[in-house]
């Protein structure tokens, strides 16, 4: 059987991302790189947690003065409600149903864009109050930890957008089956790094 | 490729395969407004904290918000991440490595490091 065979709803497999033995591979290994992805948060928070309100003497930053939970909360929304999208894509690639899947694959790549937006503009505020990458420990281990997750939604942001134009006239087959299967672990393992930050580095910031 | 065979459903078999996809759609649904009601929870504990509402101490708020994050992850990687269906052994073992790491090294870093 070839790569690009059509399928229709009644002969598509019942777990298309796992239905060759190199979308078998794939899966085992993305699941082994959201294992390092979850060490390398780890060391990140851990820098965070024991670097923070640390700096020269002097600086005047401290967790709670610094945040605005208005804004985080509109960001946790946002990116919760992108991963339930991403389910529901997940939720018709596994019936057949290309457009829908690619609808809502789209409809999450824009509340991504909107949080990666929201983020910018929260980096933008910090630094014009003078909180800079530079200023402390606790700025350099802020924006590290914070940052990585603003990139690695780029990334996915990224990702997808190359997967729903790459595959618009191509259709769905067990060639790109796996390739949205993965994009969609991806996206719900940054909404898991996502409620770490925000309990740990927000509210527990302001609560102090 | 060539292992994958194409096999046509019976229309008893295509509705009933249908059906489990649509209640299983549902019970997604039901753990996303899970998630959003541990969020919600979260935020207004650390905003009555803030308010000085008596009995949103930190000591008790802190580790409460921390047990609603992990059960919150708990319902992302079992349902949204689909860990709790078959064939996800693998992946289990990865997960677990990850999060015992992920457990000590924060804390060897929070109780070593002084400043």
């Amino acid at each position: 059987m070839d790569l690009n065979t059509k399928f229709t709803p009644e002969t598509w497999p019942a777990n298309p991302e796992r239905a060759t033995m190199e979308a078998k591979n794939k899966f085992v290994g993305f699941w082994l790189f959201l294992g390092g992805e979850t060490i390398l948060f780890a060391t990140l928070f851990a820098t965070y947690m024991a670097l923070k309100n640390k700096g020269p003497s002097g600086f005047g930053f401290s967790t709670q003065e610094l945040y605005t939970l208005p804004l985080v909360f509109v960001m946790t929304m946002l990116l919760l409600t992108s991963s339930l999208t991403s389910v529901y894509a997940m939720y018709h690639l596994k019936s057949y149903n290309f457009k829908k899947m690619q609808l809502w694959l789209g409809i999450t790549a824009l509340l991504g864009l909107a949080f990666l937006m929201l983020e910018v503009y929260e980096f933008s505020h910090y630094v014009q109050e003078g909180f800079v990458f530079t200023n402390s420990a606790f700025s350099s281990s802020f924006y590290t930890l914070v940052g990585t997750h603003g990139f690695h939604v780029a990334i996915g942001l990224v990702w997808i957008t190359l997967l729903i134009f790459r595959n618009s006239k191509r259709g769905l087959n067990l060639y790109n089956a796996t390739k949205y299967y993965t994009f969609s672990l991806y996206w719900h393992f940054i909404d898991v790094v996502w409620v770490f930050i925000f309990t740990v580095v927000y509210l527990m910031g302001v609560v102090g | 490729m060539s292992e994958v065979q194409m096999i046509k459903r019976s229309p008893a078999e295509f509705a009933l395969s249908q059906r489990r996809a649509k209640e299983g759609m549902r019970s997604q649904v039901a753990m996303f407004s899970l998630m959003i009601f541990f969020t919600l929870i979260s935020f207004s504990m650390v905003f009555a904290h803030l308010n000085d509402v008596a009995g949103f101490s930190k000591f008790f708020i802190i580790p409460t918000i921390f047990l609603f994050a992990l059960v919150q992850v708990g319902l992302q990687l079992y349902y949204f991440m689909h860990m709790s269906e078959k064939g996800h052994g693998i992946p289990q073992m990865f997960m677990f490595t990850g999060a015992v790491l992920g457990f000590l090294i924060p804390l060897t870093f929070v109780t070593i490091v002084w400043w």
